[in-house]
C-alpha cells in the first residue's frame, strides 16, 4: 500500500508539468494585455510598452516560461502583476474560505443524499421515490446562482435569519464562521444532493436484488440493518467515485456560489484574475486545483478498499 | 433598525452586555463600504484605475486641491506666491503635517512626488516644456522656475483626474513605471496592510495626527477631517448581493449602485440614494480613422446623424429624464468651456437622413467592426444601440462581443479589421476629464500618438496649443468654441451624453458631500 501511494505521488509529476506547460502556453496565446489594463485609458503606447517591459512581458516565450518553471523548482509561485503580493500569499489568503465551503458542502450533501438514495431505493415505486427523484431532477435543473438569490431572499432578506454574504474565519468562532455558510453550502450542494441520490437509489436497487440481501432478510435481520450494514457498504464503491468526482464539480461551482455569496475563495481569485490577466495568479491556481484533484482521485481510490476488502493495492 | 438575527445575538449574548456596547461604539465608527471595484494596486501613478485614486484620496494628501466649483485651493500648502515676472512660482507647506510612519512632510518630499507624478501626468507633460526646475528653498518651501509663464500651473497640481499625491521621498523616488509597494502618506486615513487582501478587503484607520484645515469641506478642498475611526471596503462582485447587503444592514455605503437596482434601493427607508460625484459618465464612440469605412470624415458623420444620445442614455441609465443628461458637445457640460458651436449634426436624430448621407458618402459596404465588451454593463449598453444605429443605416457589421480585458489590448491594433484591426469601440469617462483640453484624451488629433482610432488634424492641434498658452477666460472660450465646431466636421468621435451615478448609504451615515472623487473625510456614523 505505501509503495503505492508513493507511485501514485510520484506520477502526480508529470501530470503537473503537463498542466505547466498547457497553463503557460493557453495564457501566453489568449488574447489580453495586463499592462494596458494597468496603464489605463491616459497612458500613451510608449508608456503601455515600459509597463510590459517593466513586468517583463516583453521577454520571449522560452525564457519566460523557463523563469517560471524555476521559480516553481524553488517553490516560488510568483508575484501578482497588479498586486505585486506573492501568489502564494493571495492563495493562501482565499483557501480557507473555499475550503470550508468545500467541506460544509459536502458534508451535507452526504448527510442528506446518502440517506434520501437509500429510503428511495428501499420505498421504489412509492410517493417518497417519486418525491425523491422529482428533487433530484430539480436540482440538477435550476442553477446554482437561481438557489443563491431564492435562498438569500427568503433566509436573509424575507425572514432575518442568515447573512446574505460575506465570510467569517473559523477563529472568530464556531457559529460566526458556520452562519456565513449555511445558504452558500445549500445553493452549492443542491446539484451535488441530487447527483448522489441519484447515484445511492440507483446502486442501492442492485444491491437490494442480491441473493445476500434475501438471505439477510431470511436470517431476521433487522430493515435498517439490512439496509445501512449490508446493502449501503456493498453499494459505497459508485457512491464513493461519485462524490470524487463531484470535488472537481464543487470547485467549478464555487466560482459562481462565491459570487453570488461574496465569499472570498479562490473560486473569485481565479475570475478575477482572468478578467485582468494576471497570469502568475491564474497558473498558481490552475496548478493548486490540478495538484488537489490528483490528491483527491489518489484517497478515493485509498478510501475502496475501507468498503471493499477484495481491493488491495 | 435591529432586525430579528440581531435580537437573536443581542438575546443569546445578553450576559455580556458591557462588551456588546463596546462593539456597537466600534462599529459605529467603522464605515462598511462597497467599493466600485477591486483594490488590487496602492500606487495611484503606477496605474490610473479610479480605485486606487480613491484609496490615494484616504492615505495621501495633495499641495493644492479642487473645490466643488473646480476652483484651485490650497491643501497641504499654506499658500503660493507668483514672482512678478510670472516665471516662479514658490508653494509653502502647513505646520503639523506628518507621514503615517511618524515623519514630517518636506519640501523635499513634495519635489520629489511631483517629479515622479510629472512623468506620468498627461497634463503636466504638457506644461512641462515650460518648467526649468522644481527645486527645494527650505523644508517648508519649494519653487518651480519657468522659462515662460504657466497659468495653468495650481489647475494642473490640484486636478483630480490625475492628482498629484504627496509621498515620502524615499518612496516618490522609485521608477514612475516601477510600482510602489507601500501605502505611506500623510492623508487623514492609514492604510493598514495586514487586513489586505485583495478581491475581499481593504482598511483605512484614522490618522491621529493628521491637521485638517480649519475651513469647511468643499468639493476635495477645506477640512478634510476624518469623523470615522475606520473605513472598510468589501468588494462584492454581485450587485444583487451588494444592494441586499444594503437593504440588510450588513454594508453602509455602495459607491455604484447598478441603475437596475436603484429602484430597490429607493424603497427602503433605511437608506439614501442620491448623487455624489459633481459631475456625470460621458459615454463616447470611438472610430478608427485609419482604415475604411472610418477614415472617411463624411461616413462618420453620416453615422453622427443617426445618434440619437437620449436613446444610449436610457439604455445605461433607464428613463428617469433626471438620471442622464443630453449634451451635445465635446466639453463638459456646465463647466466654463460647455459649448455646442457647430454640434448641429447631432441634432439630426434620423436614420433615414443619415442613410441618404451614407450613400453620398460612397460607403461601399466595407466590414464595420464593433467590439462590445460583455463584462462591463454601460459600455456594452452604448455598444449595442451603435450596433443597432449601424445595422438600421444598412452597413455591414460585425458585432464583436469580448471581455475588457481583450477589448484593450485588440483596442490597440492598427491593423485593418480583415488582420484583427477594429472599426468602432465605445468608452466612457468622468466629466472632468473632457472639462480642459490639456487632458482631454479623446479631442487629441496628433495622428499615431492620439487615443485609439489615432485621428489626425492639425487644426484641432493648433486650437489645444492656444489654448494652453492663452491666459484670459474668454479667449479660452472662443478657442473652445472653435476646437467643438472642427471636431464636428471631422467627427473623429461622437459624445454620446452623459449618466449620473448615484451612490447609497445608510441613514445613520452623516456628514456626506459632493466632490469630484468619492472620498469619505468628514463622513460620520451614528
Amino acid at each position: 500500500m505505501f509503495a503505492y501511494v508513493v507511485r501514485r505521488v510520484l506520477a502526480t509529476i508529470p501530470v503537473m508539468a503537463v498542466v505547466a506547460l498547457f497553463v503557460f502556453s493557453l495564457l501566453y496565446i489568449s488574447p489580453g494585455d495586463p499592462a494596458a489594463v494597468i496603464a489605463g485609458d491616459q497612458a500613451t503606447p510608449a508608456d503601455v510598452e515600459r509597463i510590459r517591459a517593466s513586468l517583463g512581458l516583453d521577454r520571449p516565450y522560452l525564457v519566460r516560461f523557463g523563469a517560471w518553471v524555476w521559480d516553481i523548482l524553488r517553490g516560488d509561485l510568483g508575484t501578482s502583476i497588479f498586486t505585486n503580493l506573492p501568489v502564494a500569499t493571495m492563495i493562501a489568503q482565499r483557501i480557507e474560505p473555499t475550503l470550508s465551503l468545500m467541506v460544509v458542502t459536502l458534508l451535507l450533501a452526504i448527510s442528506v443524499a446518502v440517506p434520501m438514495g437509500v429510503v428511495a431505493a428501499w420505498k421504489q415505486g412509492t410517493l417518497i421515490d417519486r418525491a425523491v427523484m422529482a428533487f433530484a431532477v430539480l436540482g440538477f435543473s435550476v442553477p446554482v446562482f437561481v438557489v443563491g438569490y431564492l435562498l438569500a431572499y427568503f433566509f436573509a432578506l424575507e425572514w432575518d435569519l442568515l447573512p446574505v454574504q460575506g465570510y467569517t474565519p473559523f477563529a472568530r468562532g464556531f457559529w460566526p464562521w458556520l452562519e456565513n455558510l449555511i445558504l452558500p453550502a445549500i445553493a452549492l450542494g443542491s446539484v451535488y444532493i441530487a447527483l448522489i441520490a441519484r447515484i445511492t437509489r440507483a446502486t442501492m436497487l442492485e444491491v437490494l436484488q442480491q441473493d445476500y440481501i434475501r438471505t439477510a432478510k431470511a436470517k431476521g435481520v433487522g430493515q435498517s440493518g439490512m439496509l445501512f450494514l449490508h446493502a449501503l457498504k456493498n453499494a459505497a464503491v459508485p457512491i464513493v467515485t461519485v462524490i470524487g468526482i463531484g470535488i472537481a464539480l464543487l470547485i467549478g461551482g464555487a466560482v459562481v456560489t462565491e459570487s453570488v455569496f461574496a465569499i472570498p475563495g479562490l473560486g473569485r481569485l481565479t475570475v478575477d484574475a482572468i478578467l485582468r490577466r494576471d497570469y502568475p495568479v491564474i497558473q498558481g491556481v490552475v496548478l493548486l486545483f490540478s495538484f488537489v484533484y490528483v490528491l483527491v482521485n489518489l484517497a478515493i481510490d485509498l478510501v475502496y478498499t475501507l468498503f471493499d476488502p477484495r481491493i488491495r493495492y | 433598525m435591529i432586525g430579528r438575527r440581531g435580537l437573536m445575538a443581542a438575546g443569546a449574548a445578553g450576559v455580556m452586555a458591557p462588551r456588546i456596547v463596546g462593539a456597537q461604539g466600534a462599529a459605529a465608527r467603522t464605515l462598511r463600504v462597497i467599493p466600485q471595484a477591486n483594490l488590487t494596486s496602492l500606487d495611484p501613478v503606477w496605474t490610473t484605475a479610479v480605485v486606487t485614486r480613491n484609496n490615494a484620496f484616504m492615505v495621501y494628501d495633495q499641495i493644492c486641491a479642487q473645490d466643488a466649483s473646480g476652483a484651485i485651493r490650497p491643501q497641504m500648502a499654506e499658500g503660493w506666491e507668483l514672482s512678478d515676472d510670472k516665471l516662479a512660482w514658490t508653494f509653502t507647506l502647513r505646520e503639523g503635517l506628518y507621514f503615517h510612519d511618524g515623519e514630517k512632510v518636506t519640501a523635499r518630499d513634495c519635489v520629489a512626488s511631483i517629479q515622479r507624478w510629472a512623468k506620468r501626468d498627461p497634463f503636466m507633460q504638457v506644461l512641462q516644456s515650460s518648467v526649468a526646475e522644481v527645486a527645494v528653498v527650505d523644508d517648508r518651501r519649494f519653487r518651480f522656475r519657468l522659462h515662460r509663464p504657466v497659468p495653468l500651473l495650481t489647475e494642473a497640481l490640484g486636478q483630480t483626474q490625475f492628482p498629484c499625491f504627496v509621498m515620502p521621498e524615499r518612496l516618490a523616488s522609485t521608477d514612475a513605471f516601477q510600482q510602489i509597494r507601500e501605502a505611506v502618506g500623510s492623508g487623514p486615513f492609514r492604510f493598514l496592510p495586514s487586513e489586505w487582501n485583495p478581491g475581499q478587503r481593504a482598511v483605512w484607520a484614522k490618522h491621529d495626527r493628521y491637521v485638517p484645515r480649519q475651513e469647511p469641506v468643499d468639493g476635495l478642498a477645506g477640512g478634510r477631517a476624518p469623523r470615522l475611526d475606520r473605513v472598510e471596503w468589501t468588494i462584492i462582485t454581485d450587485p444583487a448581493t451588494s444592494a441586499n447587503a444594503m437593504v440588510l444592514g450588513e454594508q453602509d455605503y455602495w459607491e455604484y449602485p447598478l441603475h437596475d437596482l436603484l429602484p430597490v434601493m429607493r424603497r427602503s427607508r433605511d437608506l439614501v440614494v442620491e448623487q455624489r460625484l459633481l459631475d456625470g459618465t460621458y459615454g463616447i464612440c470611438r472610430f478608427n480613422s485609419l482604415h475604411p469605412p472610418f477614415n472617411n470624415p463624411a461616413i462618420r458623420r453620416a453615422v453622427a446623424m443617426a445618434v440619437d444620445q437620449r436613446d444610449y442614455l436610457r439604455a445605461v441609465a433607464g428613463n428617469e429624464p433626471d438620471g442622464w443628461g443630453v449634451c451635445e458637445g465635446v466639453f463638459t457640460c456646465g463647466t466654463p468651456l460647455a459649448n455646442e458651436a457647430g454640434s448641429e449634426i447631432l441634432k439630426t436624430r434620423s436614420i433615414e437622413r443619415a442613410r441618404a448621407a451614407l450613400r453620398e458618402a460612397g460607403y461601399n459596404n466595407e466590414r464595420v467592426v464593433l467590439i462590445a465588451p460583455g463584462d462591463y454593463p454601460q459600455i456594452n449598453a452604448l455598444s449595442m444601440v451603435t450596433a443597432d444605429i449601424l445595422r438600421r443605416m444598412g452597413m455591414n457589421l460585425e458585432l464583436v462581443s469580448t471581455d475588457w480585458g481583450t477589448l484593450v489590448q485588440r483596442r490597440a491594433s492598427k491593423e485593418p479589421v480583415e488582420r484583427g484591426g477594429w472599426s468602432i469601440i465605445h468608452t466612457t469617462s468622468s466629466g472632468q476629464a473632457l472639462s480642459m483640453p490639456v487632458f482631454h484624451l479623446f479631442l487629441r488629433t496628433n495622428g499615431p500618438s492620439a487615443w485609439f482610432g489615432w485621428p489626425e488634424d492639425a487644426e484641432i492641434e493648433r486650437l489645444r496649443a492656444a489654448w494652453v498658452a492663452a491666459e484670459e477666460a474668454p479667449e479660452r472660450l472662443r478657442l473652445a468654441e472653435q476646437m467643438n465646431r472642427r471636431s464636428m466636421e471631422i467627427m473623429h468621435y461622437v459624445p454620446l451624453g452623459y449618466y449620473w451615478q448615484p451612490s447609497a448609504w445608510r441613514r445613520n451615515v452623516s456628514g456626506v458631500f459632493r466632490a469630484p472623487a468619492t472620498v469619505f473625510w468628514n463622513i460620520a456614523k451614528s
